[in-house]
């Protein structure tokens, strides 16, 4: 009698639980996110110390975003994200890998952990700096690279689009891959140890059992990296800004779509921040069902039918 | 139930607990000394000003170790706020302030503000009204400042010629070169000799030549050459009322010039704009660089800090072509609460030839009298240790007398600076020429959205 | 025996691979540390391997240093890292416990409806969130900052796997039947279970809002206010500070040295933990 009461109590509390997630989303990013949408619709800005509008253009701030170089910036965000992304994800794997196998004996595992993460630990902006200065054409690494006899004029990193890219392509990868192997190393720690023996007996090599157990096995995790790495790519913004001082040099090839973004808010043109703002939305809406198509087959968040091969295996194991 | 309740509860408090700790930080904004006109506000973008008002404003009694907060005599504070200036940092934080004007309360208002050529013409427009008009202070400019050159007034005024701030300084701008590469390259390092060698922009080109024999860069980067040309455009960038941008075929000299002199070799590749530590480093005792374009202020607060040498080994003779470089405009906001003080501190600062000719001396800087800057000229206790004991005034007269100052508009800044970036992927060759002028109208009207077109000279 | 040779080759091969790493991970702190050793007139004759002895002299004049107050900074980042990691991990613990325990007729809707916002970028709603703000009163002050983080939708999605693979609901029910009310369950019996998913989510949280740049460099205006990355950045924009590269050095040692400590203090639990969290099922 008493506990088929409290039966019904219970999934009512499962409200309360979720309420403040929901309030603060809410007043915080669902209102604003109303705002943003409407002044898209508006001619808006501060000319000087004026303001000019709010009037009602309808879908102009849309068009004339189309007709700029939007897409061209577009196309920048996602090579820079590719490039520091490719290596990151491949070395967190591996290293995961690594670090979770015995049989490789690896020595101080604790201090390189610690060391590989440090990097994200920097701010993206303070970071940058130390870069801008460090591969201007006058700064350390080309001195130490003239000083050995590797080249013989300074080498102008941040002249050319491919030492750019390659260069904010570094500063993320290593601000990442650190964070990357350690989500993954857990994911790898969380599988059974039984399907691992049960792999050695059946006398998997490492590439097997990495391929064909650890992969599978780790996939929600992998996701959940993925997903990590996306937002973060299409918010990429402090990197770049700082290093190409806000400006995307050479050519605007290094201008990602929030510099885009910032540099509308700078100037105070609500109307098209809104604009831009939307059409980042929706290209964020687009990735993330991509996304889920990619890593979850069939149920939509995954690690259901990863536990389940998971208990699966570890019963066959 | 009861215990349910204490969870809740626990949970609230976990909760309230958290938020509050970091909740309490946030509510104690703003000063707190209470009293109305006991506090002035200043904005600016470096501590240049603070210095000159320590020096000279009779009332100053202390400055606090952090530079932020000046007591005077009577007890009132200036607080100085300081944003920098670069990517319009200053400007921004300048405009929210203004914006909230009205509403500030009396210790919060800004009272004194610094605005710069390239944008002053924003904070003296008369329909924005922010900077008030210098009679309304109870300062005649005709009688009080009578004595100022009188392209720094026209600049502080607004279009109906109403004079709505004041300088101490005047910028002309002078050739600064190495005395030792002058030994090694020509023989001399006697200015009027070098000064022959660079006089006009042709005799310039062979002195350039002659230079990069010896493995010498003329000047540093093409922005070092760009005041020069930037100062004689022929009309405003933008025109008043109007919403194009008119590029001047000065502008368009300078870019045809940088190319080849960066093509020619005269200009060193690696430095591609100002005020980075690739250009602070041209400056320094190992560097190849002749010479650098500097105004007083240049001179004294970039080229000397940058110095890792001996005093003695620059020196200055006369540019290629006169030019004025800067200048840090003082105004009185609208709304101030001690009109009084801020009046005394514009005349004390900007109008008082003994207090200026203290400034000259202590700062080198060249200030804002006519009659004292002759006098100046000739005193040789003027004379400078860094610049090897030459008078840089007796060089600065000619050159502040025959400047024309650049018909001004309020969107200076941003043309400057991203047309100077445009450019600089073109001389390095990253794109053609076609492609930087693109990228410039880019730029620019993302900068500023009420453009509506560029114009290129034919 | 015949898997110990091509072991021991993998072994050597991981061991240089990851020097190699590490080497660049510090490379770039010990370039800063040098750096931040050294005077101005040092560092304009060129890249030294060796530190200076500047360090002192650097680190007086950034301390005294009223327009850019890197300590009141780093007080402030502080608070705000601090209190945005444990509200989000909190909250997001707390909505994951919800949607994960208790069947109730939204839980689809609200979980789907979680996962979609989970790849929007904060910035986009940048703008209106600005305006929200300034008419909620709480411009330029630290609490839009922190609120915010109650709703963090990679940490419950985190949080949320993590429950699914380590807290076995008979746990849960054993609870109810011991009489234990329903939040009293949740923080004394769930949250200690997810003690190493909150240490893990804990740090990441801090890290990147200690690194927060775009929000609070629209939302905070003042001086004492300002947090650490704004600092940096209009110390980037400042021409005039570059004349004093050994202080711009020192002040962004400064500004990452507390982070690093808070992080070797953490670092040994975090790993346990995420050991702790493989050994479950």
């Amino acid at each position: 009698m008493k506990s088929r009461n409290k039966k019904i109590d219970y999934s009512k509390w499962g409200y309360f639980f979720i309420l403040p997630f929901f309030v603060s989303f809410f007043i915080f990013s669902f209102i604003p996110l109303l705002d943003t949408i409407r002044y898209s619709f508006f001619e808006y800005y501060r000319s000087g110390i004026k303001e000019v509008g709010p009037n009602f253009i309808g879908m102009e701030n849309y068009i004339s975003l189309l007709k700029s170089d939007m897409l061209k910036y577009a196309a920048n965000t996602l090579i820079l994200w590719i490039v520091g992304f490719i290596p990151q994800i491949v070395i967190a794997l591996v290293l995961a890998e690594w670090f979770v196998d015995a049989r490789l004996k690896i020595h101080g595992t604790q201090f390189f952990k610690v060391v590989i993460y440090l990097p994200n630990l920097i701010m993206a902006s303070a970071f940058a700096m130390l870069f801008f200065t460090m591969f201007s054409n006058n700064g350390p690494v080309n001195e130490i690279l003239l000083s050995i006899g590797l080249i013989k004029e300074p080498v102008d990193f941040l002249g050319s689009v491919f030492g750019t890219r390659s260069l904010v392509g570094l500063m993320n990868f290593l601000m990442w891959f650190g964070n990357s192997t350690i989500m993954l190393m857990a994911a790898i720690m969380g599988i059974s140890p039984d399907v691992f023996e049960a792999s050695d007996l059946d006398g998997c090599n490492s590439f097997q059992r990495f391929f064909y157990i650890t992969l599978p096995q780790i996939r929600p995790i992998l996701a959940y990296t993925l997903i990590t790495a996306i937002i973060g790519g299409l918010q990429m913004f402090d990197v770049p800004q700082i290093l190409t001082n806000g400006q995307g040099t050479p050519d605007r090839t290094s201008m990602t779509l929030i510099m885009f973004l910032n540099s509308h808010l700078k100037s105070r043109n609500y109307g098209m921040a809104g604009a831009l703002s939307v059409y980042l939305f929706i290209v964020s809406g687009i990735l993330c069902f991509f996304v889920y198509r990619i890593t979850n087959n069939d149920d939509p968040d995954g690690s259901k039918a990863a536990a389940k091969k998971a208990k699966k295996q570890s019963r066959r194991g | 139930m009861k215990k349910r309740v204490i969870c809740v509860l626990l949970a609230a408090a976990v909760a309230a607990g958290s938020l509050a700790g970091c909740g309490g930080k946030s509510s104690d904004g703003g000063a707190s000394s209470g009293e109305e006109g006991k506090v002035i506000n200043v904005y600016s973008w470096n501590d240049e000003f603070r210095k000159r008002v320590e020096e000279v404003y009779p009332e100053v009694k202390e400055t606090s170790t952090d530079g932020t907060v000046t007591t005077l005599n009577d007890g009132t504070e200036i607080h100085w706020i300081i944003n920098p200036n670069e990517d319009g940092v200053y400007q921004q934080k300048l405009d929210e302030a203004l914006l909230r004007q009205a509403d500030a309360s009396a210790d919060d208002k800004v009272d004194i503000f610094l605005s710069e050529v390239d944008y002053v013409y924003k904070y003296t427009d008369a329909d924005a009204d922010v900077a008030m008009p210098l009679t309304d202070l109870g300062i005649d400019p005709d009688a009080d400042l009578a004595d100022q050159y009188e392209f720094t007034k026209v600049t502080a005024s607004d279009v109906n010629g109403v004079q709505r701030g004041s300088t101490w300084q005047c910028c002309p701008g002078l050739l600064v070169y190495r005395r030792d590469i002058a030994m090694d390259v020509f023989g001399t390092d006697d200015p009027e000799a070098i000064g022959e060698k660079v006089k006009d922009w042709d005799t310039l080109k062979a002195t350039a030549e002659e230079l990069k024999a010896k493995g010498y860069y003329t000047f540093a980067s093409y922005a070092d050459t760009f005041r020069l040309y930037g100062n004689s455009i022929e009309a405003p960038w933008v025109s008043p009322g109007e919403t194009t941008i008119k590029v001047d075929q000065k502008i368009m000299d300078w870019v045809e010039d940088s190319k080849e002199w960066l093509d020619a070799g005269y200009l060193d590749k690696n430095v591609k704009r100002q005020w980075v530590d690739d250009w602070n480093k041209t400056m320094g005792s190992s560097s190849n660089v002749f010479a650098f374009l500097f105004p007083a202020w240049g001179i004294d607060f970039t080229l000397k800090k940058n110095w890792d040498g001996e005093d003695g080994v620059w020196g200055v003779t006369n540019p290629p072509q006169e030019y004025n470089w800067g200048g840090s405009y003082v105004h009185a906001c609208t709304g101030t609460d001690n009109p009084e003080k801020v009046k005394d501190i514009i005349l004390a600062v900007t109008g008082n030839q003994e207090n200026l000719l203290k400034i000259s001396k202590e700062y080198l800087d060249y200030t804002n009298t006519k009659s004292g800057m002759q006098k100046v000229a000739e005193d040789s206790s003027y004379a400078s240790e860094f610049l090897g004991g030459q008078n840089a005034f007796q060089y600065f007269v000619p050159v502040a007398e025959s400047i024309q100052i650049a018909p001004l508009s309020a969107y200076d800044q941003g043309c400057v600076e991203l047309l100077q970036n445009s450019f600089s992927d073109y001389f390095q060759g990253a794109v053609d020429f076609d492609k930087a002028k693109e990228n410039f109208e880019t730029a620019i009207i993302e900068r500023y959205p009420d453009i509506t077109a560029i114009q290129w000279p034919e | 025996m015949k898997s110990k040779q091509p072991s021991h080759l993998r072994s050597i091969v991981a061991h240089v691979v990851l020097i190699i790493l590490s080497f660049m991970c510090l490379f770039f702190f010990y370039i800063l540390f040098i750096n931040a050793t050294r005077s101005h007139a040092d560092l304009q004759k060129g890249f030294s391997a060796l530190p200076g002895s500047y360090l002192f002299t650097n680190l007086k004049n950034v301390a005294n240093d009223g327009t850019f107050p890197m300590f009141r900074g780093i007080l402030n980042s502080l608070i705000v890292s601090g209190c945005s990691a444990a509200i989000a991990t909190y909250f997001s613990a707390l909505t994951a416990y919800g949607l994960y325990a208790y069947d109730f007729k939204l839980k689809k809707a609200a979980f789907t409806f979680i996962m979609a916002i989970l790849v929007m970028p904060t910035q986009v709603t940048a703008m209106g969130f600005l305006r929200l703000i300034t008419n909620m009163g709480m411009y330029d002050s630290l609490l839009p900052l922190i609120l915010p983080s109650i709703a963090a939708p990679s940490v419950f999605y985190f949080m949320y796997s993590y429950l699914q693979s380590s807290l076995p609901m008979s746990l849960v029910e054993a609870a109810r039947i011991d009489g234990c009310g329903e939040f009293r369950t949740f923080n004394q019996i769930v949250l200690p279970i997810m003690k190493p998913a909150i240490a893990v989510q804990a740090i990441f949280t801090f890290v990147s809002s200690w690194n927060n740049y775009f929000v609070p460099a629209l939302v905070i205006q003042s001086k004492e206010k300002m947090t650490v990355p704004i600092l940096i950045a209009t110390l980037r924009g400042a021409d005039y500070m570059n004349f004093d590269m050994g202080k711009i050095y020192t002040m962004i040692l400064v500004a990452i040295v507390p982070i690093i400590l808070v992080y070797l203090l953490l670092s040994k639990y975090i790993i346990a933990g995420v050991t702790l969290g493989g050994v479950k099922e």
